[in-house]
């Protein structure tokens, strides 16, 4: 019997003009937590689609306990007790919690569903892992905390031995964080084997026993993170020596650029409205961060600033004209930059080339439109510019359809075309989500840089890290409302998780 | 000079050339077998006829033109609207409308050609507008409001047409009333100018209508591919949410696309009833040539240049397959012309296999 109940070796994959796996192994311990640590677009989600059947790998095996097989779906995966937990969740959204569980399972008796015996398992299961969901509930009404307690729910009822979490807690609070944690040691403890992608150090320092580190398609080495410390596993991921600190000059505010009055904005899903008059300023020089918990009306808050969405009531005024119900496009010529949450629902036509997207809000200006018609030269020249000076890296350039990026390299690309606007105000959402710690430390040098060239810029995030080393001042969103002004340097995280949750909030 | 060889073949006009060709023989390699299973001392003949007619003499290659004149505009309209987003399943409706236009300028208004064609647009594009005008303004599904319109057009004209005694073909000395009028001896200054295409051709069939279609696919690519209103129509049909994100009025697109698609069936009705050589038979179900803009847009994987040629395809396929007939019912004669267009339909699965047959091996390293 093999000590590794999956090895994959000198796994090589490629994509047109890139090699995404070149010759990795990787090794999997029985009863171990076993890090995938990597930048974005380093391979990561690659090898795992790999291991789970959703690629074929040019080169290269797999073994499960020592013995070579062959996985062409997921299917085949299932049947070997290998269960993934993908980053962005595989559910189904008018389906209840129980349903989604048992899905392509469905304990059946003349092509009935057994839904009955299926509970008792789902709650038996939800029981001794300390897994708390509503069976009855529809996916589409819980957290996004729930919805991953639902799918590791599923890989417990397919009785998976060994759990692939491709980076589980990009959309956690700090407490479901600390909850997964737990529940990754359990699993261990029963001897199941966990697979956890991330970029998170401090999370790999608290659970994993082994790391893995790719770097542009290749493996860099496998360390015990015992004998390890952060610093050494970002230099190997990123092969340079990577700061956690974010370095700024003490912030010097100067006139008001975006003055807020009492905004209230409609939810979409329910009747109540999702900002209740917020009212605000944002001044050149300055970086704002808006904190809290995700679903506390942030999406809708910044809908109503770009004007996706229209605002009931308040104004918004922009470098003192108002703007309140001005349309996306007069807001970016009064010079309103937006980097959106969602870089594949808003950013970008994933269909469209990189310099097709780079002129996304600008293709109608000059020189890129002449007499009507698109100026492929100015087009082509703008795209050049941009991947040079913001190291937008593609497969073919500035012709590469944004689809085949990476996240980051997206994610690079938006914040390109943004700054490169150069806004009076710049509204960065969540800009590092999903994004590696190089690719982070990048980004936070664009936001400082561009305060720090008189710029406002508005940060809305919902990484306590992101809030308490960027912001010059805090304001804390609770259930559409500001509930709390704090200065980062007088802070801490815990006040600021007070205010965050609702325990604590400022007396008006 | 075998790697370039290699490169060659993988680039994508080649592959999209090859897997066309391969397609297109599958299906005429099994038309042939059906051809065999239903009457085999007759198949070899009918298949060649289905070959070669298109091309057998001037008067039938002069009705592939005719014929792909209309059906190139109902391809284009369908594969616009298909680039922007919106499934125009109501070309056939469009084109009616323009029909019906083009005749009535014709014959009720005496006017010349050029302004029933315009007429003949203008027609189409309104019948395109209101199912735009509902998918912008209430998020109405285009497809349930554009087959709607096809039947309130068809039935619509069949009334007026009924009640102007000048549009029909009894008025001018025909004896039947349940068709219009002959453009020959109602108004022949609104019949296409043949401009001696019809003596060089030796048909009647013949005139510039072929010429106006091209120039009019060519058009098309050129506002899809080189301006910023293709840019924003093929942004809001590939993701609205960022075209909205991007300051781009997505509803108002909506509704020009509509109109654009529907402007385009309508010339193709205006091409087809103003060439002088049919008339528009009343009281009959909608008119099928709209649906077939459908493949022809498909075929063609929405191209408008592409468009050209799968229009001339498929007509020269229906010319054909018109000299089976003793041999073959006319609906043995679509069954077949239906399976070759079907299996030419696979040719994007053979695009895909043959793209990564011709892959060449050796990748660019580390280029990421």
């Amino acid at each position: 019997m093999s000590e590794y109940v999956i090895e994959m070796l000198n796994i090589t994959k490629e994509f047109p003009g890139i090699k995404a796996n070149d010759n990795i192994t990787l090794q999997l311990k029985k009863g171990e937590v076993h890090a995938l640590l990597g930048e974005n677009g380093a391979g990561k989600s690659t090898l795992m689609s790999v291991l789970f059947g959703l690629y074929q790998p040019e080169s290269g095996i797999i073994k499960k306990d020592g013995v070579e097989v062959k996985i062409k779906n997921p299917n085949d995966a299932n049947d070997l007790r290998i269960g993934m937990v993908h980053q962005h969740f595989k559910l189904v959204d008018v389906f209840s919690v129980l349903d989604n569980i048992v899905l392509g399972v469905e304990p059946g008796k003349f092509g009935f569903l057994q839904r009955k015996e299926a509970r008792k398992k789902v709650m038996a299961l939800s029981e001794q892992y300390g897994l708390q969901v509503d069976p009855d509930a529809m996916v589409e009404d819980i957290s996004v905390g729930q919805q991953q307690r639902v799918e590791i729910l599923k890989m417990l009822y397919r009785e998976n031995d060994i759990l692939i979490f491709d980076e589980p807690t990009a959309v956690l609070t700090p407490q479901e964080i600390d909850e997964l944690m737990e529940i990754m040691r359990q699993f261990k403890k029963e001897g199941k084997s966990i697979l956890f992608i991330t970029h998170k150090m401090n999370e790999i320092m608290a659970v994993a026993d082994r790391c893995t580190v790719l770097r542009k398609g290749r493996c860099i080495g496998t360390v015990n993170i015992a004998d390890t410390n952060k610093e050494e596993l970002s230099r190997m991921m990123v092969g340079r020596d990577v700061s956690f600190a974010v370095e700024k000059k003490p912030c010097q505010p100067g006139e008001t650029v975006l003055e807020v009055r009492n905004m209230v904005v409609p939810s979409k899903l329910h009747d109540n409205n999702a900002v209740k008059g917020v009212s605000f300023d944002v001044r050149r020089g300055e970086i704002v961060c808006i904190a809290g918990i995700e679903g506390n009306g942030q999406t809708e808050f910044v809908y109503g600033l770009s004007g996706l969405e229209k605002i009931t009531e308040g104004s918004i005024h922009l470098c003192g004209k108002d703007i309140s119900h001005s349309s996306v496009r007069e807001r970016s010529i009064d010079g309103m930059s937006h980097i959106p949450e969602d870089r594949h629902k808003h950013g970008l036509v994933l269909d469209y080339t990189l310099a097709e997207n780079m002129i996304l809000q600008s293709y109608w200006k000059e020189p890129f439109q002449s007499h009507g018609f698109l100026n492929k030269n100015a087009m082509n020249e703008y795209a050049d510019r941009l991947i040079e000076q913001y190291d937008v890296r593609s497969g073919q350039g500035r012709d590469t359809i944004v689809r085949a990026m990476s996240g980051g390299n997206q994610q690079k690309a938006v914040i390109a075309r943004e700054i490169d606007k150069n806004p009076e105000l710049l509204i960065a959402v969540q800009p590092t989500r999903g994004l590696d710690v190089g690719a982070i430390e990048y980004i936070h040098k664009q936001l400082v840089a561009e305060r720090d060239k008189g710029k406002a810029v508005l940060l809305v995030s919902l990484e306590l890290d992101e809030v308490m080393n960027l912001s010059d001042r805090i304001l804390v969103m609770y259930e559409g409302e500001i509930v709390g002004e704090l200065d980062p340097k007088q802070t801490t995280v815990q006040e600021l998780g007070l205010y965050m949750s609702g325990a604590k909030r400022k007396e008006a | 000079m075998m790697k370039q060889f290699k490169q060659k073949l993988a680039s994508p006009a080649y592959v999209g050339f090859m897997s066309s060709v391969i397609t297109i023989l599958a299906g005429l390699l099994f038309g042939f077998l059906l051809l065999l299973a239903l009457n085999a001392p007759a198949a070899l003949d009918g298949m060649g006829a289905l070959l070669s007619n298109g091309i057998s003499n001037l008067n039938s290659f002069a009705k592939v033109l005719y014929q792909a004149a209309p059906l190139m505009m109902c391809g284009l309209s369908v594969g616009f609207a298909f680039k922007t987003g919106l499934f125009n399943i109501g070309a056939p409706g469009q084109y009616t409308m323009g029909a019906f236009c083009a005749i009535l300028l014709a014959t009720q208004f005496q006017m010349p050609w050029w302004v029933c064609l315009l007429g003949s647009m203008v027609g189409g594009a309104v019948w395109g507008l209101f199912p735009g005008l509902f998918k912008a303004l209430f998020n109405v599904n285009e497809v349930i409001t554009s087959i709607m319109f096809n039947w309130i057009g068809v039935y619509l004209i069949n009334l007026i047409f009924a009640n102007l005694p000048m549009t029909l073909a009894n008025y001018w000395g025909a004896t039947n009333s349940d068709r219009t009028a002959d453009l020959a001896k109602a108004n022949p200054d609104a019949m296409i100018p043949r401009l001696g295409l019809d003596k060089l051709f030796g048909s009647t069939y013949m005139n510039i209508s072929i010429f106006i279609a091209i120039i009019l696919a060519i058009v098309m690519y050129v506002v899809l591919n080189k301006t910023t209103f293709g840019y924003e129509l093929k942004a809001c049909g590939l993701n609205k949410n960022a075209s909205l994100y991007a300051g781009i009025n997505a509803n108002r697109n909506i509704v020009l696309s509509m109109v654009i698609a529907g402007a385009l069936a309508g010339i193709g009705g205006g091409l087809y009833y103003l060439a002088g050589t049919g008339q528009y038979v009343l009281e009959k179900a909608i008119l099928s040539r709209g649906f077939d803009g459908i493949p022809v847009a498909l075929l063609a994987n929405s191209n408008p240049v592409g468009t050209i040629f799968t229009a001339l395809f498929i007509s020269y396929l229906s010319v054909g397959g018109s000299a089976m007939q003793p041999n073959f019912s006319t609906e043995t004669v679509n069954i077949i012309i239906s399976v070759i267009i079907y299996l030419a339909a696979f040719s994007l699965l053979v695009r895909n296999l043959l793209g990564k047959a011709f892959k060449p091996k050796a990748t660019k390293e580390d280029k990421q």
